[in-house]
């Protein structure tokens, strides 16, 4: 423990005079409110610190008293089902309808406990000690990291404080260490792991354009950039609610507090497609609205990507949602430019580049320290200004990901949704995951893949050029691909996140979808080689039940894909054998 | 507690709106102060940073008239306040929530702080009451919710001001007659004649009597143009939350108040962003726009209409560009369906509401509601698209059915949202089916068969 006293304050920032030790990324404590805070310089004289909460009423003279210990939170069973802000503190715990300055974190409720090693046992870091609660996803009880030892006592089955001691190691030095159910991790700290494999499934998301076109493996980094309105927030809430992963841990950097109620209020309502529980209790929220003090909206981020390593530690799979990484970045700038640092590109400090750097590269598929795997996906919005590519935050993002999805302003305009763009957009996971398909069941994934975005490609080409001729002008096989460039528009691209049929698809229903599709384009060549007339395809009345089927359909019923090949096939070999007739 | 202390030869230097003094009394940051010049006026002011040695204020009103010799200080020991109470309604204050209209000062029930306090988020009840304007591009296309914030993306010239006073004078829910709303104007350095057109439209409906006014003038000072949307949404959220008052707060014209807090900034001697605004502005307006909302446990709510003119109709502007990325949704003003006389002129594409989903289909408006708008967004964005190939090579180049569509984009925009009076929501849809009926049936891919046999082609029911 060590203090100082408080000498200069503007904002959330503050120097202090200092007596005893203090470094870099301690946590301290400031003024009778008892605010949080970590330090940032360290000089001769003193300290500058950034304080978390707001400000107002602080003066020099104030005391500080720092931990010695970085910035860190508790990671502990239960935090599943609840919604934190930036620091882990929790929010439905509060009194008040406000965010006061100051607020403590609350012992949580008893917990269940069952031992699982017993006196005596050899443990070492990231083993298992036992398991809490009932039969909750996570919550195993694991020796935490640059820990180990002998057991020399353990907690018997039963109820127990959250606090309470419930396991004693011993390590070859003979220093004794007491562990209860939660500890303390310093947020700017990666957590350990055995070690990093290399991607090899999907981060299933059930959304076709993602899963089909631009797929994230599991341990993977995507960037979902988009100007406002372009959909974003909706399609980091569709991938919370659907993705297969086994626990989501959500992000709200610096956006609306009324998103936030948005996932409180539909979350639970929601059931898990594969656990059949509710999706909130596998989802952990962290809120830093945009009027909540801007320091905090720097440290969440840090906070997410720790709580979510805890679970990975457990041997589960994790996605994390950061919505936005933009306003992270704009709270780096914040701070830089009251400690008068040099700016770089538009105000943005220069070390933004490695700071984002950092944060993506804790995304990771890893064997655990006690040998499950794991994994931590990361999905990090981009709010670019003006929806403009080329600024900093989003050409630097995209330098570390591997996923691109570009979110564009047209589509979204036309309410065409998710307004990924199939011709800016990438991923680099793609063909890594090939073979996770084939084992699926769809050996022509790949193939299906390039085959969408040939078309797609050659229809933004074909329209440049209809644009000067005209459509009409166009020669009868040109405007077939641009007739089914559309269809795999509307019929595979265009997902409603609020239907309650379509909201979600499952790999199997992607590709009975996919493959009829892609069945017309190959009847429709052959029919025009045949010499039927392109009008006569555009009338099929099978075109209105493959643009609809995705909607019309359900995951139940995946083998109706089936009669709807056949009566796809039915009528083009009318069409052909009327065609024959009139020759 | 309210502290006393005045002070006077504490003054070392006055630099535009900054008052450089030595501390002699223990003072906290962002505490409110008083400063009187030798001319007795009470100016308000606010510490922004602060030493051992000395204190830096923010004097929130001129300077004009501060000396070094002659000032005096007086510390009010807690943060800008607003003194709220009963019979706020339809009274008329400044910026600083002083009474401008002769009257007596309003009895003080309870003192709140300015800034607002941030609502925790997890007591947010979602807004989910569809609000009725009466006006089609909105209710039908871009419906708007209790609770949510919206603002109007305006330009110079276009009629923002008459939008937004005729939602305030119909803003109902659908199944009530209306004088639900109280209404907040807020006059942002407006001119006169802003303020007084808006307060005559009201008194002209009766609506007078639940309305308060906060102006501050056009000549009015910048630090003084950041206070008076705090004090208005302090008023607010006592009307919304303390009378349980279902509160609609109109904000004219935030790009006065940017303006405003660049000017400040750039006096703060801060490093610019963005066309020299300053870098926290996404955090400034969020603190004014997230004062919008619902909360569990309370019947009153608190809905913003703000309006922005988009300096040189640029919606990349930082402007209008942080704006839409805090507020839910915007509605697009459009000069070229101005100069066709198209009123409301809205334009719908680039408008957008995020809560739409939340209030409307079944349950709240019609079950149809979503898909109908959804087809009818999908149909003209279309119909804008073949407009374009229409002008590069004439309409002869074009299909049957990309003529179906320019006919259709016209009668959108001359039936659909061109209105000359309100409509209740079912005339709306009503429209909006009928002119669904001018395109083939194999276009319309966001309906289904259901939709198109009740609606669009009621003739095949019978068949």
């Amino acid at each position: 423990m060590s203090d100082a006293t408080v000498s200069w304050l503007s904002g959330p920032v503050l120097r202090a005079r200092t007596s005893g030790r203090f470094h870099v990324s301690d946590a301290i404590l400031v003024g009778e409110q008892q605010l949080l805070g970590e330090v940032i310089r360290v000089d001769a004289e003193g300290i500058v610190a950034q304080v978390y909460e707001d400000t107002t009423g602080l003066r020099p003279g104030d005391q500080v008293t720092s931990s010695s210990k970085p910035l860190s939170i508790r990671l502990r069973p239960g935090l599943l089902g609840n919604i934190y802000d930036g620091l882990l503190r929790p929010l439905v715990a509060m009194p008040g309808d406000t965010v006061q300055p100051g607020m403590r974190e609350e012992a949580a409720a008893q917990l269940r406990y069952r031992p699982l090693a017993k006196r005596g046992d050899i443990l070492r870091a990231g083993q298992i000690i036992g398991e809490f609660g009932s039969e909750g996803v996570a919550d195993k009880h694991l020796v935490p990291p640059g820990t180990g030892g002998e057991v020399v006592s353990i907690a018997d089955d039963g109820d127990y404080d959250d606090d309470q001691v419930l396991c004693v190691l011993r390590d070859d030095a003979g220093t004794e260490t007491e562990l209860s159910a939660g500890h303390y991790w310093p947020i700017r700290w990666p957590r350990p792991a055995a070690r990093r494999l290399p991607p090899r499934e999907p981060l299933v998301t059930g959304q076709r354009i993602m899963d089909t076109l631009f797929p994230v493996a599991r341990g993977g980094r995507a960037a979902l950039p988009g100007g406002f309105g372009t959909g974003k927030t909706i399609l980091q809430e569709s991938l919370a609610k659907w993705c297969d992963a086994e626990v989501i841990v959500y992000v709200g950097c610096g956006e609306r507090g009324n998103e936030m109620a948005e996932v409180l209020n539909e979350f639970p309502t929601l059931e898990d497609p594969r656990s059949g529980k509710p999706l909130l209790d596998r989802t952990v929220i962290i809120a830093n609205t945009s009027n909540m003090p801007v320091a905090a909206r720097e440290a969440s981020i840090y906070t997410g990507i720790t709580v979510a390593e805890y679970f990975r530690d457990q041997g589960l799979h994790v996605a994390l949602m950061a919505d936005s990484t933009t306003r992270w970045a704009e709270a780096l700038r914040e701070i830089s430019g009251r400690l008068g640092e040099l700016p770089g590109e538009q105000g943005f400090p220069a070390y933004l580049s490695s700071r984002l750097a950092e944060f993506y590269e804790r995304a990771a598929h890893v064997a655990t320290l006690h040998g499950e795997e794991g994994s931590v996906t990361i999905i990090g919005a981009v709010s670019p200004p003006a929806g403009d590519f080329s600024e900093p935050v989003t050409s630097q993002t995209k330098r570390y990901v591997r996923c691109f999805w570009a979110l564009d302003r047209d589509r979204a305009q036309a309410r065409f949704f998710p307004a990924i763009h199939p011709l800016t957009s990438y991923s680099e996971d793609a063909e890594a995951l090939a073979r996770w398909w084939r084992a699926r069941g769809n050996p022509d994934w790949t193939d299906h893949r390039r085959r969408i975005l040939t078309l797609l490609e050659q229809r933004a080409r074909l329209e440049r050029m209809a644009r000067i001729v005209g459509k009409d002008a166009l020669p009868p096989r040109q405007q077939l691909t641009l007739l089914c460039a559309d269809l795999i528009n509307e019929g595979i691209l265009r997902q409603s996140a609020f239907s309650s049929v379509d909201r979600y698809c499952s790999p199997e229903r992607q590709t009975a979808l996919v493959h009829v599709i892609l069945h017309f384009v190959d009847r429709a060549e052959q029919a025009l080689e045949h010499g039927v007339d392109l009008e006569r395809v555009a009338e099929m009345p099978v075109l209105r039940r493959l643009q609809r089927a995705s909607e019309e359909i359900p995951e139940e019923k995946v083998a109706q894909f089936q009669l709807l090949m056949a009566r796809l096939d039915e009528e083009f070999d009318q069409l052909e054998k009327r065609q024959a007739h009139a020759r | 507690m309210r502290a006393d202390f005045r002070i006077a030869n504490a003054v070392e230097r006055v630099e535009g709106p900054l008052l450089f003094l030595r501390r002699t009394v223990n003072v906290g940051l962002n505490e409110a102060l008083q400063v009187i010049g030798c001319d007795g006026i009470e100016r308000l002011g606010r510490v922004a940073t602060l030493d051992e040695e000395s204190v830096i204020v923010e004097v929130l009103e001129k300077t004009a008239g501060l000396g070094v010799k002659d000032t005096v200080v007086s510390m009010l020991g807690e943060p800008v306040c607003f003194d709220v109470g009963p019979n706020m309604l339809g009274r008329v204050f400044d910026s600083i929530g002083r009474p401008l209209d002769g009257d007596t000062p309003i009895p003080a029930m309870q003192r709140m702080r300015i800034d607002g306090m941030t609502i925790n988020p997890a007591r947010r009840a979602l807004p989910r009451d569809f609000i009725e304007t009466g006006i089609t591009a909105i209710d039908l296309m871009n419906s708007l919710v209790r609770g949510q914030k919206l603002p109007l993306f305006s330009g110079g010239g276009l009629p923002h001001d008459r939008l937004a006073t005729s939602i305030a004078q119909r803003a109902r829910l659908r199944d009530s007659d209306s004088g639900e709303f109280a209404v907040v104007f807020v006059g942002i350095g407006v001119s006169h004649d802003v303020a007084e057109g808006f307060r005559s439209a009201m008194e002209s409906s009766g609506a007078l009597g639940h309305t308060v006014m906060f102006l501050n003038r056009a000549d009015e000072s910048s630090a003084q143009r950041l206070l008076a949307p705090r004090f208005a949404l302090t008023a607010a959220e006592y009307l919304a939350f303390v009378e349980s008052r279902h509160v609609l707060v109109i904000m004219t014209d935030m790009t006065n108040y940017c303006e405003a807090l660049r000017e400040v900034s750039a006096s703060h001697g801060e490093i610019p962003g963005r066309k020299g605004f300053p870098g926290y502005m996404y955090s400034d307006l969020a603190s004014l726009f997230e004062r919008a909302g619902c909360l569990h446990g309370y019947d009153g709510t608190l809905t913003q209409l703000p309006i922005l003119t988009l300096p040189g109709d640029d919606i990349g502007h930082p402007i209008p560009d942080l704006t839409g990325y805090i507020t839910e949704g915007q509605i697009v003003l459009d000069r070229e369906l101005d100069r066709r006389a198209v009123y409301p002129p809205i334009n719908v594409l680039p408008s957008l509401s995020r809560l739409m989903d939340y209030g409307t289909g079944e349950g709240f408006t019609d079950a149809d509601h979503p898909a109908l708008a959804s087809q009818l967004f999908a149909a003209y964005a279309n119909a804008r698209r073949v407009r374009v190939l229409a002008s590069v090579m004439g309409q002869e180049g074009l299909s049957d059915n990309d003529r179906d569509y320019l006919a259709f984009g016209d009668a959108f925009e001359e039936k659909l949202i061109n209105q000359p009076s309100a409509r209740k929501l079912e005339e709306s849809m009503a429209i909006g089916w009928e002119i669904l009926g001018l395109l083939a049936e194999s276009e319309l891919t966001r309906l289904d068969n259901e939709q198109i046999i009740r609606h669009v082609r009621p003739e095949k029911a019978h068949a």
